[in-house]
């Protein structure tokens, strides 16, 4: 008896962990200039982490008084979240406005959100002054007039949602039928909960910078923060999918089926269509942003010419370039569009973080490269994480034994 | 107590903002807060300032920090304009290039403990606090050290002791309030030669700033400092010079900060409830619509049939 559950486990750790292969060829697979330039990347980049554990966050020489938040922030928390809006974007279209035709992309958001969310609470752990005390804002120690709290509780509940969210392709890898029904049960509650939990959480990272008028440079501060995170969001998580579809049939060809493959041209030129309309509403609010606060006398300074490039070439051009790959019917164009649009969003929550706050301050420090390091490091640990998961769960792919509700 | 309508609804908001966590304290807006009527202040006189800096050396004792490298009389320090950090909780700079002909003005920087201050709303763990007394204290039993507080502070004071891997925490002038709590006197007033600063009760010092500018309005610029910016602060400035070139922000807003996220806050629970509510809404139309279409498919087939 005992030799049979031996047994098992072991052919079930083959099946599962190793898709299927002995564990010295699995071992030979992972042997590939890619894995070992990222292993290498990883070793690295953990020594600075230990470093910073010993001496403090001042080892990795970005924060600092005049800069209190470094790219682990601007990039690993603002950034990083703004592109998780996938997950909630596609659900939103799928569930709530039944847009059934997304449906192939929903298991991939909510991964991506969940990665996304998850590398968000690493950087944390990483930047925090005291990591270990993490959870006191949501279990012991409670700052309730804070957009910070509200953001703690938020990114803490949905990462909750989007793991269970994510939970039934776990299952069907583990073959665990009947939770996996019981769990489905809730896919709709946790769904919309995780809309408004995400919508909300993508303002609230606006509502940070509103106590810091003086702080933030005018032309990005406004009280409209909210709004222009939550709709640059959208446009984000969009272009997310677009990439992803696209890098996933060129990269994970075995892991999708046809459902992926039929309709992804017509899916990622409907994506186009829409990411182009938000855009459009994007530039129209930050427009709005400047008048609404008698800006126009700071488009002619340095600064200036900063915001503009980062409205017209990162969100206008991107969003013409979205009309016409959508005119041309043309997926390269829109793909690599959505590229741009991801690349102005990352700049924009660089630039309310780190670039144009505390713009009065003369003297500010650069961004160090141990940190930048670190921060790029997490991405590629979220991508290699990503892999895993999609190469042995149903993400890209049904799972031919079970029904998929609407 | 008397509860209104205004208040309950502002406290349930507060409260549902909170992920509903019984807090057991009562949370009110910050504008229903007109601060303690006997709340304690500084006035600091910058014309009188000679820049002996034996503030910063009292507040180092005081506070058990790192005495100075260089002697008070090595006047190389002036050569750039400080802020405080983690083992200065307060700096005097000079500025030579003023309106003043008789020679530089010496200005002393620390926390000016806000009335309604942006830090403390802004802490998620409620690590910051303004007491009775005017004191802006710092609790770092809780800190998690997010910095929030230093991108919320208007005036660039928190520091933050990047270097210190386990107890890292964020450095403030604290008032003293070790002292002041027992009736005493914050190190900087005491020590100061010249009467720079001036400590006591809020409403008086702005009386003392008045008489002052009033009775030699050639020596002094008619503006107290600190009286309503960001919503008045405990530490105030009366000076000889526009307060623009001693590198005072003068474009500050007259409201309290805190007011400028009640807004947004508020509008959180109420999207907490209304959110789900829509989305499934517009699900169920969506599918209802749907249904009615197949149905509709439905029959026509049977028709041509």
């Amino acid at each position: 008896m005992n030799e049979m559950n031996n047994k098992g486990a072991k052919s079930f750790l083959i099946e599962k962990l190793f898709i299927g292969m002995s564990i010295r060829k699995y071992i030979k697979t992972l042997i590939t200039p890619i894995n070992i330039a990222a292993g290498v990347l990883i070793l690295i980049t953990i020594i600075f982490i230990l470093i910073r554990y010993i001496k403090g966050i001042g080892s990795l020489g970005e924060a600092s008084n005049d800069t209190p938040w470094g790219s682990l922030i601007g990039f690993n928390v603002l950034s990083v979240e703004a592109l998780a809006a996938g997950g909630y974007t596609i659900c939103t279209a799928v569930y709530v406005f039944r847009m059934k035709r997304f449906y192939p992309f929903v298991r991939a958001a909510i991964l991506s959100a969940f990665i996304g969310y998850f590398t968000v609470v690493v950087a944390l752990l990483i930047d925090l002054g005291r990591p270990w005390r993490l959870p006191y804002p949501v279990f012991y120690s409670f700052g309730v007039t804070s957009v910070m709290f509200l953001v703690g509780w938020l990114v803490c509940l949905y990462l909750l949602t989007q793991f269970l969210e994510f939970s039934p392709a776990i299952l069907e890898w583990l073959n665990m039928k009947r939770l996996r029904n019981w769990v489905e049960k809730f896919a709709i509650g946790l769904t919309i909960l995780g809309i408004v939990l995400a919508v909300l959480h993508q303002s609230a990272l606006g509502g940070l910078f509103l106590i810091a008028p003086d702080k933030l440079h005018p032309l990005w501060y406004s009280p409209f923060l909210p709004v222009f995170f939550f709709i640059s969001s959208i446009a984000s998580g969009i272009s997310m999918v677009i990439l992803m579809s696209g890098l996933s049939i060129r990269f994970f060809k075995d892991k999708l089926d046809h459902h992926f493959k039929a309709n992804l041209r017509e899916l990622t030129i409907s994506l186009g269509k829409a990411a182009s309309v938000v855009l459009f509403t994007y530039f129209g609010l930050k427009i709005m942003g400047i008048a609404h606060g008698h800006n126009w006398n700071l488009l002619n300074t340095p600064y200036g010419y900063w915001f503009l490039v980062e409205i017209f070439v990162f969100v206008l051009f991107p969003c013409f370039l979205f009309l016409l790959g959508v005119r041309k019917k043309s997926v390269s164009l829109i793909r690599f569009t959505s590229i741009i649009t991801i690349i102005g969003i990352i700049i924009n929550r660089i630039n309310v973080t780190i670039i144009t706050f505390n713009w009065k301050l003369n003297e500010r420090s650069y961004p160090n490269w141990k940190e930048l390091l670190i921060s790029f490091t997490i991405i590629v640990a979220a991508v290699l994480a990503f892999r895993w998961i999609v190469n042995r769960m149903p993400v890209l792919r049904e799972h031919p034994d079970y029904k998929y509700i609407d | 107590m008397k509860i209104d309508r205004r208040n309950f609804l502002k406290s349930l908001s507060a409260i549902g903002a909170s992920g509903i966590i019984g807090s057991s304290e009562k949370i009110f807006a910050s504008e229903d807060f007109r601060g303690y009527p006997d709340r304690l202040g500084m006035l600091t006189d910058l014309t009188l300032c000679v820049g002996c800096r034996y503030c910063e050396k009292a507040c180092k004792e005081a506070h058990g920090l790192p005495p100075h490298k260089r002697p008070l009389e090595d006047e190389s320090v002036f050569e750039e304009i400080r802020r405080p950090d983690d083992e200065f909780l307060t700096v005097v700079n000079r500025f030579t290039d003023t309106d003043n002909s008789e020679g530089p003005v010496y200005r002393k920087v620390q926390c000016n403990h806000c009335d309604e201050p942006s830090c403390v709303s802004a802490c998620l763990v409620g690590a910051l606090k303004k007491t009775q007394e005017g004191a802006v204290i710092y609790n770092e039993d809780v800190c998690i050290g997010c910095r929030y507080c230093m991108v919320a502070c208007p005036f660039y004071i928190p520091a933050y002791e990047f270097n210190d891997p386990l107890s890292p925490a964020v450095k403030k002038c604290d008032f003293c309030y070790d002292r002041i709590k027992d009736g005493g006197i914050p190190a900087c007033a005491e020590i100061c030669p010249v009467e720079a600063i001036t400590f006591g009760k809020k409403s008086q010092l702005i009386k003392l700033a008045r008489e002052r500018i009033r009775k030699s309005p050639e020596k002094y610029i008619d503006h107290i400092y600190g009286e309503h910016e960001v919503g008045g602060t405990s530490w105030m400035y009366i000076s000889g010079v526009p307060f623009e070139q001693l590198g005072f922000d003068i474009n500050l807003e007259r409201k309290p900060y805190p007011e400028l996220t009640i807004e947004f806050l508020s509008a959180v629970p109420l999207a907490m409830i209304i959110g789900p509510a829509l989305l499934a809404g517009i699900r169920a139309f969506t599918k209802n619509r749907e249904q009615n279409s197949e149905t509709n498919a439905e029959k026509s087939e049977q028709k041509e049939s």
